[in-house]
């Protein structure tokens, strides 16, 4: 097992510290990166060797914060880049490209993160995998932490959608609902984690490793463009660390040599207007960003105080990006465009890229001579709620089992869309 | 004056002489973690930026709510309440 991690170092005092599970700085609390020896991963990185690699997200090892022989793995990532000639055509726009994570093990990119998570905490010893999640994460760490045969305690708030729960208790794990927001649930976890030092919560002590996984998704779209960055990405924001890790990403193909150069990729930030703290600060034009009480049919993105939202709002701006929020009308909406333009069906958080990505291809944010990737991070069937609760997703008719009754009820519908 | 619990994070038990919680006095949420400093010198460095407000990394919570949506340093404290100390990167 060779990796090339140094260290982990403080992200706003640059104190350093050992490779072990920690995610905060001892001293200011800012948070921990991974640090690399990026001299020696370009001496030993090529195209070839990664074209060898598994399709999942081990392929990009070299790159990643663990190295395991045999980690925890579904078989995480390397989902389709579908190229979106029917939506692009809808909303305006050139050469558009979806990066479906609906593809993944438990249907969302969460199975990047926790596959790298649970890799490192068995490494590091941990018995007992847990999390506070808005949904996906529980699905995923439950699932990943049965495969690899670790008890799993997952915190969940007490209002999320059914398909969500369920599949998490599937997994013969602990699963407990929090009568609270995704807020109150991680400060809990935050404060567990000083308690239970034994358990490895992936988004808490885990974190530094854990949130290196979503480094893939650029990974995976360079490789699936043939070794070439896109123009601009739209990114949903939660907690805005999946944001500041595909733009760590692309960087670090420029650094290593996968790419001739550091690219220069505009990165898009797409939050549900119910749950706007990065968008009302990119929008003010303020760097504070003021916690906020959730309100959205956005479920896994709603996150308040968001832990990575000033570094995502920082990568934005540098980026030359935007960021924008929209209404849960127009996320059901766009849920509904996406499936019937390309047939991907996308939860929530999927239908907020996608509108966003409409508002901003029609303010000309988004232009249509950029090659634009659009992140549909979960699978549709998460969020049905969504659907339903808009008063769709009902069947065109119901009738009895007779020819007669069929054509009556295919002659209104087809008078209706005439 | 009453007693305020004050929890304190892995991070910071090092300065507490390895205690979880700590009793302090103070009739507002800043005076009680001014009060937390002069009981175990150190803390307020870690707490505090040099304009004396909250790092941007530190949460505090009052009865499980974060000071950020109530007022902040000055928010009053009561009796029997806990003030709990939590880093701010987790989640998501």
């Amino acid at each position: 097992m060779v990796d090339f991690v140094t260290g982990l170092r403080c992200r706003e005092c640059a104190r350093p510290f050992p490779a072990e599970a920690l995610h905060v700085c001892d001293y200011c609390f800012g948070p921990l990166e991974v640090a690399y020896d990026y001299e020696r991963i370009s001496a030993h990185i090529t195209r070839e060797r990664i074209a060898q690699g598994p399709r999942s997200i081990w392929r990009y090892r070299d790159l990643l914060p663990v190295d395991d022989e045999t980690p925890v793995d579904l078989g995480a990532g390397f989902t389709p880049l579908v190229r979106a000639d029917r939506l692009a055509a809808e909303l305006g726009l050139g050469e558009l490209w979806i990066k479906d994570d609906t593809a993944n093990p438990t249907g969302s990119f969460k199975d990047r993160v926790v596959s790298v998570a649970l890799t490192k905490a068995r490494q590091l010893g941990f018995k007992v995998a847990a999390c506070a999640s808005t949904g996906n994460l529980a699905n995923s760490v439950a699932a990943h932490a049965a495969r690899a045969g670790l008890e799993s305690v997952v915190l969940i708030p007490h209002d999320l959608e059914a398909a969500k729960v369920t599949m998490t208790t599937i997994y013969g794990g602990t699963v407990i609902a929090v009568e609270g927001t995704y807020d109150d649930v991680n400060r809990l976890c935050a404060e567990l984690t000083s308690e239970r030092p034994s358990w490895a919560f992936v988004n808490v002590n885990v974190r530094t490793y854990y949130a290196e996984g979503s480094k893939t998704l650029a990974f995976e779209i360079a490789e699936q463009l043939g070794w070439e960055a896109p123009d601009h990405v739209v990114v949903p924001i939660g907690s805005g660390s999946q944001l500041t890790k595909v733009a760590k990403g692309f960087r670090e193909l420029g650094t290593v040599g996968l790419l001739n150069e550091i690219p220069e990729v505009r990165i898009s930030g797409a939050q549900a207007e119910g749950c706007a703290p990065v968008a009302t600060a990119f929008a003010e034009g303020t760097d504070a960003i003021r916690p906020v009480k959730p309100n959205t049919i956005a479920k896994s993105l709603a996150i308040g105080n968001p832990a990575d939202g000033w570094y995502a709002l920082d990568t934005i701006r540098k980026s030359g990006g935007s960021c924008a929020s929209v209404t849960d009308a127009e996320v059901v909406d766009a849920i509904g465009l996406l499936a019937r333009t390309e047939g991907i069906f996308a939860e929530t958080a999927g239908g907020v890229t996608i509108a966003t990505l409409a508002k901003l291809a029609a303010s000309g944010v988004i232009r249509p001579d950029e090659r634009v990737v659009a992140l549909v991070t979960g699978h549709g069937l998460k969020t049905v709620e969504a659907i339903t609760g808009a008063g769709r997703g009902q069947p065109t008719a119901t009738i009895a089992p007779t020819l007669d009754a069929f054509d009556a009820a295919f002659q209104i519908h087809e008078e209706s869309i005439r | 004056m009453s007693l305020t619990t004050v929890r304190i994070p892995t991070q910071l038990r090092t300065l507490t002489g390895g205690a979880g919680s700590v009793e302090v006095e103070g009739a507002t949420v800043g005076e009680a973690l001014k009060q937390l400093d002069a009981a175990h010198p150190g803390l307020a460095d870690r707490l505090f930026d040099d304009d004396g407000a909250l790092r941007r990394f530190v949460n505090v919570f009052l009865a499980d709510e974060d000071v950020r949506f109530l007022d902040g340093l000055a928010t009053p404290v009561t009796p029997g309440q806990t003030l709990s100390i939590v880093p701010a990167v987790a989640g998501g």
